[in-house]
């Protein structure tokens, strides 16, 4: 689903990688926000990422309320993200309140209201000029006082005022047990909700996100999943986009002229994705590291994420096949991404991938293997995360290169992965190891390449020092009288 | 109307008191009444009372950590205590200021 931009409300971009898409643009202008969600499932980072954003991107200064932490507590707490909240205020561009209320300390005698609430905030958007309000948590003014009709209706007024002063603002509030928050916050915040939620399954954690309310807006339905991590916080949007993303007719190698000329067209497509499965030793990294050299020697830049092997082994293992990657990883054009698998959960992994590819602006990613990373989710996520990295690679016109590892070479499509990412990619290869006269004979072939005539002829598949020889079966002579060695 | 006996304090000293009002509304006279015909009755001299307007010093009520107003704050003596509202409920205020008499 693709958000329209063109909506009647003006926008506040959040900051928040994903968010902005999912929401067409950010937060509502000029209006209160309601972030709710049970206690650690990220509000204040939320927020707080809000603010700096808004200050490092927007040139909007923002004043934060903090109704829990201290201001020297959520200085050091979002420090490891690498937000230097001592920084912005030195500048006068963030300004942080905190508000103290001790009802230990605090005797209720008669009416009252909010006012020197209102007075802080104003003061405190006046002094720098704030453009961008939060809340943390405004419910804690409840905490403990006796006059809760006279509060709420403040809370309104208060609500109101923010809305008159200008100030897109963000209020949390906790999740309450029969609404999204303990006071029944969402009931005055009539703009834009967002509810907030962390939960284990599988022992992996995994945090989601979804837009409850967003008046006047389209807006993303889904639970989108979303990270904190040493960069803040970002959403991966799981629904796809629409196909329609720019083809190309330029032809590339795969950094194998023997598995090239299998193709009419000598090559693979520009932009396009390739599968190649295949049980376990079937060559399928060789196949990738020629795929990652090719690339390389284009002078274009190439991502490879090894979920197997550390970037120093897969150099020293390519290198006794005659593959040296080396001095592409010394000039930075290679660059090897090795985690375990088990590390994070998918959402993290693919949100990684993303990233990655935002940051290196690469021509070539190459994920060996996507198998393994499928075995950490669950079956319902797999396929529409896969499908939201393909499109993802489509878009930025990538040429995608994944592996992945089966186990049953005689019914491939019950795996998972072959499943999921075989009807996506447009060349899928597999490759066989099979046992005749007491000797393993490796075989490739073609399964399928869109838009591109194939041999459908079994090759010979055999590994030396020099790299990888194709050889057309000896007891049927190939119609295509295609070239064996390299 | 009751004769109220001398105050006296446990700790001895003055009461400090700072009133916090937003501008002179209703609720600010009614709060500036109350708490003033209160120190007048009960702690004669031995009380020091400061009226703070905070649209006049909107940078006190950060410094005096004050949300609600009116807001009267007991610095002195120890421990500091806050009252909120109009003070209309005289005797929750005497025990809010924790003022001790002698009979």
């Amino acid at each position: 689903m693709k958000i329209q931009k063109n909506s009647n409300i003006p926008k506040t971009p959040t900051g928040i990688h994903g968010l902005d898409e999912i929401t067409g643009g950010g937060l509502p202008k000029g209006r209160p926000t309601l972030i709710c969600g049970s206690a650690g499932c990220g509000k204040t980072l939320f927020a707080v990422q809000f603010l700096v954003k808004g200050i490092t991107e927007c040139n909007e200064p923002g004043v934060f309320m903090s109704f829990e932490e201290t201001a020297r507590d959520l200085t050091e707490n979002v420090n490891s993200l690498g937000f230097d909240l001592k920084k912005l205020i030195a500048d006068k561009q963030l300004k942080i309140d905190h508000i103290r209320i001790e009802k230990s300390e605090i005797e209720e005698t008669g009416e009252y209201d909010l006012e020197g609430l209102f007075i802080r905030l104003n003061y405190a958007i006046d002094s720098i000029g704030a453009k961008r309000v939060v809340l943390d948590t405004i419910e804690s003014v409840f905490g403990g006082m006796d006059n809760t009709i006279l509060l709420r209706s403040e809370i309104r007024r208060l609500f109101q005022w923010l809305k008159d002063k200008g100030v897109t603002a963000i209020i949390t509030g906790e999740r309450g047990e029969s609404s999204l928050t303990r006071q029944g916050l969402e009931e005055y915040v009539s703009d834009c909700v967002i509810l907030l939620d962390f939960r284990v399954i599988d022992q992996i954690a995994t945090r989601r996100l979804r837009i409850v309310k967003y008046r006047g807006s389209m807006h993303g339905t889904n639970e989108y999943p979303f990270l904190i991590d040493e960069k803040g916080v970002s959403v991966l949007p799981i629904t796809s986009l629409k196909l329609e993303h720019k083809t190309s007719g330029e032809m590339i190698s795969y950094g194998f002229p023997a598995l090239d000329k299998l193709f009419k067209g000598n090559g693979y497509y520009r932009g396009n994705s390739c599968l190649i499965t295949g049980t376990a030793g079937t060559s399928k990294t060789i196949l990738a590291s020629y795929f990652a050299l090719s690339s390389c020697k284009r002078k274009e830049s190439t991502l490879y994420f090894s979920f197997e092997e550390s970037p120093e082994q897969l150099l020293r293992n390519m290198l006794s096949v005659g593959i040296d990657l080396k001095p592409f990883l010394k000039s930075k054009l290679l660059q090897i991404h090795s985690s375990r698998p088990s590390m994070q959960g998918l959402e993290m992994h693919l949100l990684i991938i993303q990233r990655l590819i935002k940051e290196y602006d690469p021509k070539t990613v190459i994920i060996d293997p996507i198998s393994s990373l499928v075995t950490i989710g669950s079956s319902s996520e797999v396929r529409a995360m896969l499908l939201r990295l393909i499109d993802v690679l489509k878009i930025n016109q990538i040429n995608a290169l994944f592996t992945a590892l089966t186990h049953d070479a005689k019914n491939e499509h019950n795996d998972l992965t072959v499943d999921a990412v075989s009807s996506l990619a447009d060349t899928w290869i597999k490759v066989r190891n099979e046992e005749i006269n007491g000797e393993r004979v490796r075989s490739l072939f073609i399964v399928k390449s869109r838009g591109m005539g194939h041999t459908n002829a079994l090759y010979n598949l055999s590994i030396n020092e020099k790299g990888i020889g194709l050889t057309p079966p000896m007891n049927k002579p190939s119609r295509e009288k295609q070239e064996g060695l390299l | 109307m009751k004769k109220k006996p001398t105050p006296a304090f446990i700790t001895g000293g003055k009461i400090i008191l700072q009133l916090y009002v937003s501008g002179m509304t209703p609720r600010s006279m009614q709060a500036i009444e109350n708490i003033k015909r209160l120190c007048d009755e009960h702690l004669k001299d031995a009380f020091e009372l400061e009226i703070i307007d905070l649209y006049k010093n909107p940078e006190m009520a950060s410094e005096q950590q004050i949300v609600f107003s009116p807001s009267l704050i007991k610095s002195l003596p120890l421990p500091k205590r806050t009252l909120i509202g109009t003070f209309s409920d005289t005797d929750k205020v005497i025990k809010g200021l924790g003022i001790m008499f002698k009979e």
